[in-house]
């Protein structure tokens, strides 16, 4: 099987849609999420998507599958808050561990078995670390700008915990993504570094920040360029915008990367901005308009969606991309 | 289809702020601001160990804004807990968009305190830094945890056996650290900046008589042989032997720049203030820097230290040095508006008169080459506000001087219409009930010194004068201003008509009370074309620069809409946040004073007296210097600013200026100051109502409660809580006041702007606004301890006066506490303040004269200033039937007040 780095160079790759709109679907009981092993955890559970891996492993599965089978090459693991700090809101710190093992084994078994019916393309799995709740440079108390919620050390060791377990697991790559604030991403990345380490191994890394509105800031004030230098000390494999924004705001700001940085470029963007009632309402035929724009413009190396999309959206873009070569990396100078 | 061709990045060294700083071989030298170093400025270390953190901010910002490129931070203070306090301070700089703008430089001596500094940073830092001085080991050690947090990283020449500080030892342990760095750590060469130890010369001692040119030396290689990575240093260490002789520590900085710079150095920490430019040191100053720096000769430093006294006596003779005189007649010019020396400008421009064809050239020609070295000096901060102050003052003087000839010219030769040599036309007004000019003022003399025609309609214009005039006129850009909070509302109304009348000059808008957030959500949308929110005089020029732009000032003017828009849009949603409680509620949580232990003492006299005959200069020992030196631009403290880096030596003029005025006024009793205030019983009433007896009828102050939510234990404040309520049988008192030390200001003021000299027109009117405070501050200490007397020991100095150590306050209407202007309205009729002191009030409720103050006395101990913030509808009703008038009425006034829902 090659690479990914191999299969980089070859075609832009289709990451898979969003997983909290297909499990909405579902629209799972309080009884569902608890499933048999929960049924006597003393809080309600309902809402815990990252849960769902544990107890309702059959569906998280499908949506895999339909992922797959749309055309992704690379599909997110169930993991987005399976951290201890995203996990205190249900009190299931201890169960993080399952978790992020279960959820990267989950997708890694579907894995296999498209790799297997199509060798010629394989897939991966990336395991999915999330922003967490707490930001490490932004007070949440306006009165009192020089409080922090959580410390750099404190999310290091949360994040190194859900590394361990997703590699353990099986993951073929990392994604930190949704970065809202980017020194909580930089003790993600720290604590990848670590682990690596450690263990003496190499595991591809993504990084996707999220620029919060037409600002074209992230939410803790930084511009892309900011962002992209605060995050390229680490090798990583693709560096990208995802959620916040939909596809066509997202041209200028990943034009910026696509200058910058000598590594992959990767969006995935929302179903465009949410309407008036929170909802995404991007067809799979406007979305894949706009994936043609970057296809042509050669801004990226991987596409894929986050909110409001599904795996129409994902069949639709991975037709468009199909056409179109990559975009060419830049290296940089070799020492000599 | 695949992978096709491959695009070379080049390696630079990029850092990161909330802003990307991407250093090329095209890049300027960086400039490292250091002023936030505990070891470097005793001002900064007394600041942060007073945990005066908002002050240690403003000296942060002040070098942001003075172009430090790169911050650098250092808390290595044997008194202090070096880590926490440097958490703390990295905290709220990162909390300041203005100052996080730029990657920050952690600067310890101690890894902990690195390590902790690189843990709450986002951007991409510096280490300052990291050597082989405790082997290679640690060095290993802390080169791979910085590369994991993500900073690059200064490594000092500085090894095992000691600090380097010869050229050989220099690219010795260079070229050791870079090949660990490179090859065993894995660090990107463009991350890693070289200190090479400046040392300094001209101390006397052989030995040290290499070290510049060791470090110059010592730079090139560097630069040749380990590709990549940057060089940078201390610059102000090579002039150490030279402490106390300015002009030759300068002329010595700027060679060594000049030749380190040439080899390769690309970064530094230097002072600009201590910084002469290479091509203006004289050259036989210039020789002997050269030989010492160079080791040219062998006599070098005995040389330069003879010349150094003739220097240093020079320097103070320079006043009346008159050798530029002989100077071409450009230079003269130039030199004559850069320094604002007037003395000489008339036989100048008769000179450059002569010289052209029609008279109009000088203008054309030599002025406006002398004025743009002046915006170019003032754009760069090189020069502050005052100094371009008087430079206007030479350029009105040279202007004058040659207008009847223009005139002469025009009649002879009526010909070419239009050939306006300004830059554009503009209207200043300070709106419909403002009195206060001073910034106004400021803006527009600034401007007028960058080319523009300025229409100044001077205070209180009415919104029909003002769009008349700029019709008639056909201004390009109308300026707004205004000081008091009713200004906001006449701002809007103006944006309005303009609107309706169909007009699309840009709009600016300034002065004390506006602020961006107003503009972008009560402005802006009235008004179709651009409005621009200006605080300072420097950003007016650049605003205007590109308002009016022949190419791209559309682009430019769609911009700004938009970022109003956006910024509008934020700001709605920043809002939401706010809870607020109902009157009802916040009534319930006032502040408790113990009334039944309270100490209340009764006024010594009762009733209302009036003060005429105050000699002006009883007051002079309680002005407060600083807001001073604020209204011209110049950041700071008194008396700390005079001693400042940047802005000490014209701080210091400018204070020496000041005090020439104020001697005059003195001297020929220009001003008259005059006073009445007034003590009564005082109960409250209706929980946010106090009602005082005088002459046996009752008078009503009605105050405002704060309605945001607030934690547990903490109080809705209203000045009312500050009086006993009627119920509790106690009887308590109150007092208001006006002051005014402004008659004789704006004759004065006049006399100086008829003669062309906006400078002492300016200054001028500062005064009066700070004898009016001092007025203030002196008559509260009186009421304090003689009239009123609670306080009769107190025996404060002027410094704690300041500082408001004392008990009881003086809230004045219209400020935070007690927005409301309308209580001056009562104060006034109470007190017949105008029948009897002349103080009036405007439409907006501004006083006039500008130079006056009024207020409340209130005596409590327990009584604090504290902010209104928002109010809901509930009160506004509330507070409308109170004092008897329209919603509406109580609305308008209130309204920069009340909440959106």
């Amino acid at each position: 099987m090659k690479n990914i780095q191999e299969v980089l160079k070859e075609r832009i790759l289709v990451l898979d849609g969003a997983m909290g709109t297909m499990i909405q679907r579902h629209k799972f009981t309080e009884e569902d999420f608890r499933g048999d092993r929960f049924k006597d955890w003393p809080s309600p559970v309902q809402g815990n998507n990252d849960l769902l891996s544990l107890t309702q492993p059959d569906t998280i599965a499908d949506i895999h599958r339909q992922y797959f089978a749309a055309g992704a090459d690379i599909v997110e693991t169930n993991t987005f808050s399976s951290t201890t700090i995203g996990m205190a809101d249900y009190g299931m710190q201890e169960i993080v561990y399952d978790l992020n093992y279960e959820s990267a084994k989950l997708a890694k078994e579907v894995a296999d078995e498209f790799t297997a019916k199509e060798p010629h393309k394989p897939r991966f799995v990336a395991g999915s670390i999330g922003p967490t709740t707490k930001t490490a440079s932004m007070s949440p108390d306006v009165n009192d700008p020089g409080f922090r919620a959580i410390t750099f050390d404190a999310l290091r060791v949360a994040y190194k915990q859900q590394v361990e377990a997703l590699i353990d697991g099986g993951c073929d790559i990392l994604l930190v993504e949704t970065i809202f604030d980017t020194l909580n991403a930089k003790a993600a990345l720290f604590a990848i570094e670590e682990v690596k380490e450690e263990r003496d191994i190499d595991i591809p890394i993504m990084v996707s920040g999220t620029i919060t509105d037409a600002s074209g800031r992230t939410l803790s004030g930084q511009t892309a360029e900011a962002f992209l230098i605060s995050i390229s000390h680490i090798p990583i494999l693709s560096v990208g915008f995802n959620c916040a924004l939909g596809a066509s705001q997202l041209v200028p700001h990943l034009e910026v990367l696509s200058v910058k940085t000598e590594h992959a470029v990767s969006a995935h963007p929302n179903a465009g901005l949410p309407n008036a009632f929170g909802e995404y309402d991007e067809t799979p035929e406007q979305m894949a308009a706009q994936i043609k724009e970057y296809a042509e413009k050669k801004l990226v190396n991987i596409v894929g969606g986050c909110c409001g999309t599904t795996p129409e959206h994902i069949k639709a873009m991975s037709e468009i991309v199909k056409d179109y070569s990559p975009r060419t990396l830049n290296t940089l100078i070799a020492l000599n | 289809m695949g992978y096709t061709e491959q695009k070379n990045a080049e390696r630079y060294l990029k850092l990161s702020g909330l802003e990307p700083l991407v250093v090329t071989p095209d890049s300027n030298f960086v400039n490292v601001g250091e002023r936030t170093n505990v070891a470097g400025s005793k001002k900064f270390l007394r600041l942060i160990k007073e945990e005066k953190f908002e002050e240690a901010l403003d000296i942060a910002r002040e070098q942001v804004e003075n172009g430090a490129q790169i911050l650098d931070v250092n808390m290595d203070d044997g008194l202090l807990d070096g880590k926490e306090a440097m958490v703390k301070f990295l905290h709220l700089i990162v909390s300041e968009p203005d100052i996080a703008r730029v990657p920050i430089m952690i600067d310890s001596s101690k890894w902990d305190i690195i390590e902790a500094g690189l843990q709450v940073v986002q951007g991409k830092c510096v280490v300052n830094s990291i050597s082989l001085k405790e082997g290679e080991d640690e060095f290993i050690r802390h080169a791979k945890l910085i590369r994991r947090y993500g900073a690059a990283v200064i490594v000092m020449a500085f090894d095992e056996v000691g600090q380097a500080d010869n050229y050989e030892r220099r690219i010795e342990i260079s070229k050791r650290s870079y090949d660990i760095l490179v090859n065993k750590v894995g660090f990107p060469p463009e991350d890693i900046i070289f200190d090479l130890n400046v040392f300094p010369v001209a101390t006397g001692m052989d030995e040290h008589k290499l070290n510049a040119l060791d470090f110059i030396k010592a730079t090139a290689w560097v630069k040749k042989n380990l590709p990549y990575c940057s060089v940078s240093g201390g610059v102000s260490n090579v002039s150490f032997s030279f402490r106390g002789n300015n002009p030759v520590r300068e002329a010595m900085h700027s060679v060594f720049l000049y030749h380190a710079i040439k080899a390769g150095m690309n970064m530094g920490i230097v002072n600009p203030s201590m910084l002469e430019i290479y091509d203006d040191i004289p050259k036989d100053l210039l020789e002997h820097v050269e030989d010492v720096m160079l080791n040219r000769r062998e006599d070098a430093t005995e040389r330069l230290l003879d010349f150094a006294e003739s220097v240093v006596g020079k320097a103070k003779e320079n006043k009346i040095d008159l050798t530029w005189r002989e100077d071409p007649i450009q230079n003269r010019i130039t030199r004559a508006l850069v320094k604002g020396i007037d003395q000489f400008i008339v036989e100048d421009v008769e000179e450059a008169r002569l010289s052209v064809d029609a008279p109009i050239q000088v203008i054309e020609g030599h002025l406006m080459i002398g004025m743009n070295v002046v915006g170019d000096l003032f754009q760069s901060g090189k020069m502050f506000l005052p100094q371009v102050v008087k430079s206007a003052r030479v350029m009105k003087k040279a202007v004058a001087y040659l207008l009847p000839f223009i005139e002469e010219e025009k009649l002879k030769n009526p010909v070419q219409e239009g050939s306006s040599s300004s830059a554009g036309k503009i209207l200043m007004a300070t709106v419909k009930g403002d009195v206060h000019d001073i910034g106004k003022n400021i803006v527009s003399v600034v401007l007028a010194c960058n080319n523009y025609e300025i229409v100044d309609l001077g205070v209180m214009v009415p919104p029909e004068k003002i769009i008349a005039t700029a019709k008639e006129e056909n201004v390009d850009i109308i300026g707004l201003s205004g000081l008091i909070t009713p200004s906001l509302d006449e701002m809007v109304f103006l944006a309005k008509e303009m609107e309706r009348q169909n007009f699309t000059v840009p709009l600016l808008i300034g002065g004390a009370t506006t602020s961006k957030a107003h503009t972008a959500v009560k402005i802006d949308p009235q008004y179709n074309s651009a409005v621009v929110h200006v605080n300072d005089a420097s950003r007016a020029v650049t605003v205007v620069g590109d308002l009016l732009q022949k190419d791209g000032s559309t682009k430019y003017k769609e911009n700004i809409k938009l970022d109003y828009a956006d910024f509008r849009e934020k700001f709605l949603k920043r809002g939401r946040h706010r809870e607020y409680i109902k009157l009802e509620d916040a009534r319930a949580n006032k502040y408790q004073v113990d009334w039944e232990n309270s100490a209340i003492v009764k006024p010594n006299q009762l009733g209302i007296q009036i003060i005429e005959n105050i000699d002006l200069r009883d007051l002079e020992p309680y002005i407060d210097w600083s807001p001073f030196f604020r209204s011209w631009e110049l950041h700071g403290r008194y008396p700390d600013i005079l001693e400042d880096e940047v802005v000490g030596p014209q701080a210091k003029e400018l204070f020496a200026d000041a005090k020439m005025m104020m001697q005059k006024i003195l001297d020929e009793k220009l001003f008259k100051a005059k006073g009445i205030f007034g003590l009564f019983p005082a109960n409250m009433v209706n929980d946010d109502d106090i009602e005082l007896i005088h002459n046996g009828e009752k008078t009503h102050f009605r105050t405002l409660r704060q309605q945001s939510k607030k934690y547990v234990g903490k109080p809705n404040f209203a000045l009312a809580d500050f009086i006993a309520p009627k119920e509790s049988g106690i009887e308590d008192y109150i007092g208001c006041f006006c002051v005014t030390a402004g008659f004789g200001t704006d004759e004065l003021a006049d006399k100086y702007r008829e003669n062309l000299d906006d400078y002492n027109s300016i200054m001028v009117k500062a005064l009066a606004d700070r004898f009016a405070e001092a007025f203030a501050e002196y008559l509260h200490k009186e009421v304090r301890m003689v009239h009123w007397g609670y306080a009769s020991n107190e025996g404060l100095t002027n410094e704690e006066l300041i500082k408001e150590s004392y008990k009881g306050i003086r809230p004045a209407p219209g400020y935070p506490a007690c927005p409301d202007h309308l209580e001056k309205l009562t104060i006034w009729e109470l007190l017949q303040v105008e029948e009897k002191i002349g103080v009036q009030l405007t439409d907006s409720l501004a006083m006039w004269p500008a130079a006056s103050v009024s207020g409340y006395y209130f005596a409590n101990e327990e009584a604090r200033y504290f902010g209104l913030g928002k109010i809901k509808e509930d009160q506004v009703d509330d507070f409308a039937a109170r004092k008897n008038i329209p919603v509406e009425e109580a609305s308008r006034w209130l309204a920069p007040n009340i909440a959106d829902d």
